[in-house]
């Protein structure tokens, strides 16, 4: 059974970032399997994933995105967004060892509590579009840093706009 | 070292102890020829109402030393001169204008001489130290009435307490001349930032109204944002990022001794403040991105809702009669300020209706006013209208002001002014509830956050 996981999860690693959909069923050889001599032939549907320790939070930032923007004093998700989120649940669901923490940011203008709800309340539109996407609600933790964090330091509005964002951090670990 | 200091105020506020007096300690009043034209005046008053007030001329008197003060007299007449001018509503004439110069704390008093130079009140004060203990004492006249507005008092203190001992004298003098309550003898909880914005340190400090004898009650190891005193001045209510999410600790400030308040796992809480009898909290909670306030028995730790809507509901502060709580939702699609029972009972009511919208409110201690923070566009505004939402008054305008926290005399907020750029930074304000007297307070360093705690005993 090992040697069956191993093979399907380096399989999986090729084609990683490309299936949103549930791969074909994949046709192994299990050396430790009975039928002496012979190849032994598995059709049952193989659970999609990467093994723990062959990817890293990086990839996760590199290859799906770690961030969304919202619109002022906004938690809506726009279709850019939304992209973003699918490639982060794609990404969740094939690493089911990772969980997250979903954290929300405001821009500096605003009051500070505020802030925190309105962050808040983006980082609970993410985790719920991320449920929504098929993640298990279980493995997403939110939090709000309001306007406590900003990424940019400058008061322009290409910088508030840049602030006003939603952060999944992913860590190793099912425990959320 | 931060709780050496501290113990040593609380050692002073302890042992601080006013008496007024004896009735023959108060000199008799010298004659005075222009008495009948004096008359007119009516009594010595400050009214704080609206519109532009000529500040008062007084004279302060060079404190006498009547005993082991050396430099500590003239400290202590600089804090009474600097706490009264620093409301201004009163004008000090200097020393070097003044005619008369008493030799002792119980001279008659040259009223003449008083007028001659346009003072309208006069204050003698002495000082004596004896070990570890100093003993102020004061006497307040009315010059153009020719006579003592009100007792000679005097306190005795811990040589370390003289500050407050200061702060004393001047609430007296302010108290008796304008007829509101004092408010200098009192401290400030607020945060203190450090470090560039985008990873700024943050720690609580507590500091004298005026910006003196800060201590820090937190390190700036976990982020930490809006201290609020019980009313008592005992214990501390903040938020704490430290579990990496918000969640309102409760500090003992005497021991500074932090713990969590006990709530549901995996939820955030923030935006804290007391009932006026200390037995309740209400604060923001917050649930799969959603924001309410709740309410908790400080005693028990039970937790009910007390404004359950899919808006987002937060700042919160109590009427100073426990009855009612103010608060902003921004259910009507944006922020903006609601009254409701404190008990939870009945539909809250929108008292907001200016433009823009409207946050933070903090209800006066006096009860007459809310004191709230407004954005227009680019613009915030500190403001106060009346609890039914009448009379609105913007009270100051800039890139971002917000958080307003009332002295305790219900006549003064303090609030956080913030620059814009990466340069930005924060400072602290205080302006009078007629819109006059904007300052930034006098400390070292980037601060936000006020809360203005109550007269200390």
């Amino acid at each position: 059974m090992n040697g069956f996981r191993i093979a399907a999860g380096a399989a999986m690693l090729s084609v990683l970032g490309a299936c949103a959909q549930p791969p074909a069923p994949v046709v192994v050889a299990d050396p430790y399997a009975g039928n002496v001599g012979g190849p032994a032939r598995y059709t049952g549907a193989v659970k999609p994933g990467n093994l723990p320790g062959t990817v890293t939070a990086a990839d996760f930032a590199r290859t799906a995105g770690d961030t969304v923007l919202f619109p002022e004093n906004d938690a809506s998700l726009d279709g850019a967004a939304r992209a973003t989120l699918v490639k982060q649940a794609d990404w969740l669901k094939r690493n089911g060892s990772f969980s997250t923490v979903v954290e929300g940011h405001s821009d500096e203008k605003g009051t500070r509590e505020y802030n925190l709800a309105l962050g808040a309340r983006r980082a609970g539109a993410v985790q719920e579009y991320l449920v929504s996407q098929g993640v298990e609600s279980g493995r997403i933790r939110t939090s709000s840093y309001g306007k406590e964090r900003p990424i940019e330091v400058c008061s322009t509005p290409e910088c508030q706009a840049r602030n006003r964002r939603a952060v999944t951090i992913v860590s190793p670990g099912t425990g959320v | 070292m931060t709780r050496t200091l501290f113990s040593l105020a609380a050692a002073a506020l302890l042992a601080l102890c006013a008496a007024p007096l004896t009735a023959q300690d108060t000199p008799a009043p010298a004659p005075d020829a222009t008495m009948t034209a004096a008359e007119d005046q009516g009594p010595l008053r400050i009214e704080i109402t609206g519109g532009q007030v000529e500040p008062m001329p007084i004279a302060v008197a060079p404190f006498f030393d009547e005993g082991g003060a050396g430099e500590l007299a003239g400290q202590i007449q600089q804090v009474v001169t600097a706490d009264l001018t620093g409301t201004d509503l009163f004008r000090e004439i200097p020393a070097d204008a003044h005619v008369a110069k008493p030799t002792a704390f119980d001279d008659a008093i040259a009223y003449p001489d008083w007028r001659a130079i346009n003072a309208e009140a006069l204050i003698l004060g002495a000082v004596a130290v004896q070990g570890d203990d100093v003993t102020v004492k004061f006497r307040l006249y009315d010059v153009f009435s020719g006579q003592p507005l009100g007792d000679g008092m005097q306190f005795d203190a811990p040589r370390e307490g003289w500050r407050r001992v200061a702060h004393k004298v001047a609430d007296q003098v302010y108290a008796r001349v304008t007829g509101e309550t004092a408010y200098f003898d009192s401290r400030v909880a607020f945060i203190s930032e450090t470090g560039p914005k985008d990873a700024r340190l943050k720690r609580i400090g507590i500091m004298d109204y005026d910006g003196a004898n800060p201590i820090w009650v937190t390190d700036d190891a976990d982020l930490v944002v809006s201290p609020r005193f019980s009313p008592d001045g005992n214990s501390l209510l903040y938020t704490s990022f430290a579990s990496g999410m918000p969640q309102i600790m409760l500090m003992d400030v005497a021991s500074v001794q932090s713990r969590p308040l006990k709530m549901e796992a995996g939820t955030m809480s923030f935006a804290p403040a007391f009932s006026p009898d200390g037995r309740w909290i209400v604060y923001s909670r917050e649930k799969g991105g959603n924001t309410d306030l709740w309410q908790m028995d400080v005693a028990t730790g039970a937790e009910r809702p007390l404004v359950e809507t899919q808006a987002i509901e937060t700042s919160p502060s109590y009427s100073p009669d426990g009855r009612q709580i103010v608060f902003e939702s921004d259910q009507s699609g944006s922020q903006q300020i609601y009254v409701m029972a404190a008990d939870g009972s009945g539909e809250p009511q929108r008292i907001s209706f200016g433009e823009g919208s409207y946050g933070t409110p903090a209800w006066s201690p006096k009860g007459d006013l809310i004191a709230f923070t407004n954005q227009q566009g680019d613009s915030f505004h500190i403001g106060v209208m009346r609890p039914d939402g009448t009379e609105e008054k913007m009270l100051t305008e800039s890139f971002l002001d917000e958080g307003p926290s009332w002295a305790p005399n219900g006549r003064v907020v303090m609030f956080t002014r913030a620059t814009p750029g990466g340069e930005g930074t924060s400072r602290l304000h205080s302006v009078d509830v007629t819109g006059r007297n904007m300052r930034p307070l006098d400390i070292e360093g980037a601060a936000s956050d006020p809360d203005w705690g109550p007269l200390l005993p």
